[in-house]
């Protein structure tokens, strides 16, 4: 697991944490991005199906021996729970992913905190809904190492609710991390219906993987073109990618040690290096932000919520 | 496994101002649910909820006709100044509320800290779909009631209900909200706003109506187009997950159409789970609204409890409801998920 210091100097390196991959790849895709992970900047990778419990490309001892690869390459890895928890099959996941004692799991639901907690290091994920610094101080006593903060909070927010200079502490007196989303398609809601089948006409339970086709989401425009949203299954996403390439130092005073880059199907080996290369070296933002498309990622950008704006806006910094 | 006794579910509806509190309690409201005039609840809209004095007389009116006042402090403590939530806290406990119904983990924490005595209502703003999430806030908090989101299937509801021995609330009638309740931003990532940090959706103050040539009508959210209506065409307040928008060329209503819960048909169904209280939506409908609604509902939820065996619902009942359904359409909800 990354150090932590209480303070965040500005050269302190902000370690890059690889999210889950929520979209519907098939397994052999999967395993291609994790391979190509072993050689990233990538300082965590968080491994798991947070999205659809129908989806199983890989079950829990499949993620689990993935992860002991990426061990073996030199990553922290923790394990991610689903996001919304309704069946016992699902708490009975839960239960599994709490018998397991190699790894850290993020938890997405109050659910995962009462099965977890005690159990296994936690990790606070950013569907659990801490918005100020009391509520944190509520979940640090669960175990917590690291807090993702939601994706709607400010920056100023995040750095109130754990500032640099006075972080929360578990009981053990470990100072919590703090990790903000900054690349990627902004999950904004769940559902127990799937958006994806719906738009095909089938029902949830027969059908028929069709968002396996989708590696970046399906795409939803406004009735005059504009790119708004991305059905996901039973998850709904922005088609903006939130991207905080250029804000290096107000993630550095908003007391932000990682930062979370959200797996895209096209060009996110590259996007991860040039993560690396900006925040914790000189290259300049712009010019990678310029050459991302040409990769294949995913457009357009924003950067609204940072800023306490509408999140889909985006201001170039 | 916990085997709930069948019982009679109180009716708890809702109050948008001091008119409508004293509609839900002469027409039969064992309990109504209100919140004051700021963020600090999840119907924040202008010119409703109350002040004070309107709470104090509110709970004077309900006391004295035998019906219970909650409070909805269910949005989350904005950590710049999470003050207000606090003292909302508190001001429950002075004008006498007999619970509050609350969401974030901050405000519970100075509940049980400060108020020990309160009663406790885990919002369905908290997101607790499972035995095990109800029990976390039971735990650490001492929660009495969880109001179940409205994503869970009949079956769900009974599966939760035989794992726990918190009270379990679900809601009857009133907008669905498609999304699980406190785990949507959709709003935010258009307006800046959303339930969860400001207690609005799809805020009034980013709608933009625009006439266009042919005589049909854009409705905008800030300059996203929710949806775009013919000349002829019946018009919707513009709900973000209510508009029509384009999936592969397709026009549709690719999240939700707009449609109402009632679950007026299942109340024997309910009972047999052991359901303590049935909730109403819509504090900020009208008073004539939460009066004749609270009306239907009382007279239902009685006849049930008079006769299980031989109930129905009436065409008139079914006919009142119908009036005031959004979209004038009617669906179980996810409590029968017709489309799993």
């Amino acid at each position: 697991m990354t150090s932590m210091t209480a303070n965040a100097s500005p050269h302190e390196r902000i370690a890059l944490t690889v999210g889950p991959v929520l979209y519907h790849w098939p397994r052999a895709a999967l395993m291609r991005f994790y391979a190509d992970l072993a050689d990233s900047p990538a300082d965590t990778v968080v491994l798991g199906e947070v999205v659809c419990a129908r989806r199983r490309e890989l079950r829990l001892d499949d993620w689990i021996g993935l992860a002991r690869e990426l061990v073996q390459a030199g990553k922290d890895v923790v394990l991610a729970a689903q996001a919304l928890v309704e069946t016992e099959a699902d708490l009975r996941l839960l239960e599994h992913q709490g018998e397991q004692a190699e790894f850290a799991v993020e938890a997405a639901d109050a659910s995962a905190l009462q099965l977890l907690a005690g159990r296994v290091p936690l990790v606070l994920g950013p569907h659990l809904n801490i918005y100020s610094r009391a509520a944190l101080v509520e979940h640090a006593g669960l175990g917590a190492t690291r807090w993702v903060a939601p994706v709607e909070l400010a920056l100023d927010a995040i750095a109130l609710v754990n500032p640099p200079a006075d972080r929360v502490c578990t009981p053990a007196g470990d100072p919590i991390a703090t990790e903000v989303w900054a690349f990627g398609r902004v999950p904004l809601s769940f559902s127990a219906r799937c958006f994806t089948a719906r738009h095909h006409g089938l029902a949830k339970d027969q059908c028929g993987f069709r968002c396996l086709a989708d590696a970046d989401g399906l795409a939803m425009h406004s009735s005059d073109g504009q790119p708004f949203l991305v059905l996901n299954g039973t998850q709904t996403q922005s088609a903006a990618l939130q991207c905080l390439l250029g804000e290096a130092a107000a993630l550095r005073d908003a007391g932000a040690q990682r930062v979370r880059l959200s797996p895209c199907a096209q060009g996110f080996g590259e996007v991860l290096r040039d993560f690396d290369a900006v925040l914790n070296g000189r290259a300049p933002a712009p010019l990678a932000l310029a050459r991302w498309p040409g990769l294949g990622v995913p457009v357009p950008f924003s950067n609204g919520y940072a800023h306490r704006r509408p999140g889909m806006e985006w201001s170039p910094s | 496994m916990i085997d709930h006794p069948p019982r009679v579910p109180k009716l708890v509806c809702p109050a948008g101002s001091l008119r409508a509190l004293q509609c839900a309690v002469d027409a039969g409201a064992d309990a109504v649910y209100l919140g004051l005039k700021d963020a600090t609840n999840a119907r924040n809209f202008a010119g409703m909820n109350f002040d004070d004095g309107q709470i104090r007389a509110g709970v004077a009116h309900a006391h004295a006709r035998g019906a219970e006042v909650l409070m909805a402090l269910n949005t989350f403590a904005d950590a710049r100044d999470p003050q207000p939530w606090f003292r909302a806290a508190d001001k429950a406990v002075a004008l006498g509320a007999d619970a509050l119904i609350v969401a974030d983990s901050a405000v519970m924490a100075w509940c049980r800290d400060h108020h020990p005595q309160l009663r406790l209502h885990l919002s369905v703003q908290a997101s607790a779909t499972t035995h095990a999430a109800i029990e976390f806030y039971r735990e650490r908090y001492g929660i009495r009631r969880a109001v179940l989101p409205r994503v869970l299937t009949i079956q769900q509801v009974a599966q939760v209900a035989r794992n726990t021995a918190v009270e379990l609330e679900v809601f009857g009638f009133g907008s669905l909200c498609v999304m699980v309740e406190g785990r949507c931003t959709l709003s935010s990532w258009v307006t800046g706003q959303s339930p969860n940090n400001a207690g609005v959706c799809s805020p009034a103050a980013a709608v933009r109506w625009t006439d266009r040539p042919d005589g049909g009508v854009d409705a905008r959210l800030n300059d996203v187009l929710i949806d775009r209506y013919a000349p002829t065409e019946a018009r919707g307040y513009p709900t973000l997950c209510k508009g029509r928008f384009m999936v592969e060329g397709r026009r549709e209503y690719a999240l939700e159409e707009p449609t109402s819960l009632n679950t007026l048909a299942l109340i024997p169904q309910l009972m047999d789970i052991g359901i303590s209280a049935i909730k109403i939506e819509g504090r900020q409908r009208s008073a004539a609204y939460v009066e004749q609604v609270t009306r239907v509902w009382r007279g239902a939820i009685d006849r049930a409890a008079a006769d299980r065996a031989h109930y129905g619902v009436t065409p008139a009942e079914a006919a009142a409801l119908a009036r005031h359904a959004e979209g004038q359409q009617h669906t179980l909800g996810a409590y029968e998920r017709p489309w799993r």
